[in-house]
């Protein structure tokens, strides 16, 4: 476990993990269950001390299964309770059954993914399958790439999700080992500066107490459900306003100047973007610096959060450019062209758009592997190919396969 | 030097020893109309006592089961006192987190304190099959104050009446029919799940079996376990006619049947001590002899394709629970003679 290094005015050496712990101190949280399983779990040793030390009040409770950490949160946060969990890979699959209740429930409620290939073969590296597997369920998802976004990340989940609008469970994606265990320079936000972003989680008429005696979650079946599913749907476009419109307060209070969905890189003049998540960004923003000093105009889009899913952003932003190279750290097999699911996500969502780019989906860096400069350098070259050639390539592209 | 452990007391409950002594405070209904159980139901007894015993001031979850589809459906609830659905195997997690959130809260000031009661029912498939983990985790956590009921109706009654771990030795369920070829399909003997839980929790400080045919008990007993601090269990008998197969006139007279005939015997143990209540006590410290439990057996539809030999083995298994059990129903096996020695 790495430790934090205080370098001074402010600014600190800390893990992905340890910012999350960090947020979950300064959002006073009040309920967190632990379940050993890599890489997500580094969070709760990092929670655990703060709570042994006394630098934070909650009740932390190390459950029995991941099934049991993601029930014991759910049933907390109908009573109020602001709360935290997490998970990894298989670990989080073993909670799919909460995970889908709290969704449908509309229970706010953090976990943070330390995103991990699913078993088996048993597998300790990156991949996004494990997080995107809730997409569907009316789970918010972000994917941080670094420390420092993981504060604004951590700290807009909990805005979000408690916002009465929403009312949904956010999960914080981060790259196993690439984010969770690695260090670097961040400045942590003020207790001021979060109290005033951050209000008290407040249920109001539907929480579970004795003085609101309300029955939650009857059955429904053809009768009403529909109409359950329909509210869900509702809260989880309200989530894209709410999302935007808070971004606007984040800003402000913390001083920062960042787009709520989207971060673009060297885009102004681009030719070809690439397109991806988490801390793909790492390598590729180091190869697309190589790149320019050849005169190859590329930049990269990455998008913030895949739920709710910025589709006006991006495809105004797309759009702007004649060809675009999406990067899939996930598989979905069978899919369309075989392609990755943000791949099939971000054509779908381009789908129709006045001068809609031509799109070549690329599935890299699976189980961790590591994405090289020259892996990158050659996605752009199979982008720009395109461009010459004045035909789409179709063909997924699976780079760095043995 | 002790730290200081943050801890909600208990609400003061007062046991009512027998029917005619039962105080006023237990004679307002907090299970009432709204729910479409079976006729004979004696789970939904169990509901209604249990919500009589704990009062207002409650917070019951409700696992996955025939107490949840029967009981709540959109637009109707029986439950005067809030409730929420949880999912079949996490009845203990479900009341880990509803007590966890009401300490935290208290203790941090985001909630008037008061002791309020959290209990979590589950069928046996929450109690017996799935939900062991999260209830033998839940029974664990001596700072939270919950009582876990496990209404046991011997089947996945609320499915179709499949085999449970609960389900007695050659039932006929649906996912166990005798046929041309085998006569008993389920050759399983019933899971010891109240003495499972009090054998492997030593810290839990109340563990009972109970029987809606035996109502002051049953109130008592689960006023026992929210009085007592940190978590408690409660197993309970629950004849069911749809499952079972028989007129639910009878269902009264089966759950005595059960007991009279020593095939569940009642007991609580409480702070390390075990006590047999009612009828079981007068069976074990004496002054009354143990029915056969054949007339129990016969009067279901579940056993009618047994022939002698069955009736004559689960008899004898019967019998040996009492015989030859270090305690009868709770401890199936003795302490053995020093090897040394022999």
């Amino acid at each position: 476990m790495a430790t934090a290094v205080d370098t001074g005015a402010g600014v600190e050496l800390l893990t992905g993990s340890e910012v999350m712990a960090h947020i979950c101190r300064l959002a006073d949280v009040d309920v967190l269950t632990a379940y050993p399983i890599r890489p997500y779990d580094t969070v709760m040793q990092y929670v655990s001390r703060m709570i042994a030390n006394g630098e934070f009040d909650a009740d932390y409770i190390p459950a029995e299964s991941e099934h049991g950490q993601f029930e014991i949160v759910k049933h907390a946060s109908a009573c109020g309770a602001r709360v935290f969990t997490g998970s990894s890979g298989v670990g989080w699959l073993y909670a799919m059954e909460p995970l889908a209740v709290t969704a449908g429930l509309r229970l706010p409620m953090v976990a943070l993914v330390g995103c991990r290939a699913l078993d088996d073969p048993g597998a300790f590296g990156t991949e996004h399958n494990d997080a995107l597997l809730v997409r569907d369920l009316g789970w918010l998802i972000n994917f941080p790439d670094t420390p420092q976004e993981s504060v604004e990340m951590g700290l807009m989940a909990y805005r979000v999700a408690e916002d009465p609008r929403v009312f949904l469970p956010c999960a914080i994606a981060m790259d196993g080992a690439f984010l969770t265990h690695s260090q670097a320079t961040v400045t942590l936000p003020s207790q001021e500066q979060v109290n005033e972003f951050l209000p008290p989680y407040d249920r109001g008429d539907l929480l579970l107490h004795p003085d609101n005696p309300i029955t939650i979650a009857p059955q429904a079946n053809e009768d009403w459900l529909m109409e359950v599913r329909r509210q869900s749907s509702e809260a989880s476009k309200n989530a894209y306003t709410v999302l935007k419109e808070v971004h606007k307060d984040y800003c402000r209070i913390f001083n920062d100047d960042t787009n709520p969905f989207l971060d673009e890189y060297m885009t102004d003049d681009a030719d070809v973007v690439l397109v991806g998540m988490g801390t793909m960004s790492l390598p590729v923003k180091v190869a697309i610096r190589e790149m320019r000093k050849d005169g190859i105009k590329v930049g990269m889009v990455r998008l913030k959060w895949v739920r709710p899913f910025p589709t006006e952003e991006l495809r105004a932003s797309l759009s702007r450019f004649k060809a675009v190279g999406v990067i899939d750290r996930d598989y979905s097999f069978g899919s369309p062209y075989g392609g990755g699911i943000l791949f099939n996500e971000v054509k779908a969502a381009l789908y129709g758009a006045n001068n809609e780019p031509f799109m070549k989906g690329f599935v890299c860096g699976l189980g961790g592997r590591e994405v090289l400069l020259a892996d990158v350098r050659s996605m752009t070259e199979q982008v720009l190919a395109t461009i010459k050639s004045g035909k789409p390539d179709n063909e997924v592209t699976w780079m760095g396969v043995r | 030097m002790a730290e200081s452990v943050y801890h909600i007391g208990t609400q003061d409950l007062p046991l009512t020893q027998r029917v005619n002594q039962i105080p006023e405070k237990v004679v307002e209904e907090y299970y009432t109309s709204g729910h479409r159980t079976c006729q004979g139901c004696e789970s939904a007894l169990i509901m209604r006592l249990m919500a009589k015993a704990a009062g207002p001031r409650s917070i019951i979850l409700g696992s996955t089961g025939c107490m949840y589809v029967a009981n709540t459906t959109y637009y109707s609830t029986p439950w005067v006192v809030p409730w929420m659905h949880t999912q079949l195997g996490s009845a203990g997690s479900a009341a880990t987190g509803t007590a966890a959130a009401l300490r935290a809260m208290m203790r941090k000031g985001k909630m008037k304190e008061e002791p309020i009661n959290v209990i979590a029912f589950c069928g046996d498939g929450g109690g017996v099959d799935m939900g062991v983990s999260s209830i033998s985790a839940a029974l664990m956590h001596q700072h939270y104050n919950i009582l876990i009921i496990c209404y046991d109706n011997e089947s996945y009654a609320n499915t179709d009446i499949q085999i449970s771990g609960s389900s007695p030795w050659g039932a006929n369920t649906t996912f166990t029919p005798p046929g041309k070829k085998i006569r008993i399909m389920y050759k399983n003997w019933k899971k010891n799940i109240a003495a499972l839980y009090a054998v492997g929790h030593t810290k839990c400080n109340y563990v009972a079996t109970a029987d809606a045919s035996y109502p002051a008990d049953m109130i008592d007993k689960v006023r026992k376990g929210l009085k007592e601090p940190g978590p408690a269990f409660i197993h309970t008998f629950d004849p069911c006619p749809k499952g079972w197969d028989y007129d639910p006139f009878f269902s009264h007279k089966l759950g005595e049947l059960a007991v009279e005939s020593g095939l569940f015997p009642l007991w609580e143990m409480t702070n390390g001590e075990l006590t047999y209540t009612g009828v079981s006590a007068r069976h074990v410290y004496g002054g009354r002899k143990r029915k056969s439990v054949r007339e129990y057996l016969q009067a279901q539809g579940r056993f009618h394709h047994w022939i002698e030999e069955d009736y004559a083995y689960f008899e004898g298994e019967i019998e040996k629970m009492w015989t030859e059990w270090s305690m009868p129903g709770v401890i199936p096996f003795k302490m053995a003679e020093d090897p040394s020695k022999k």
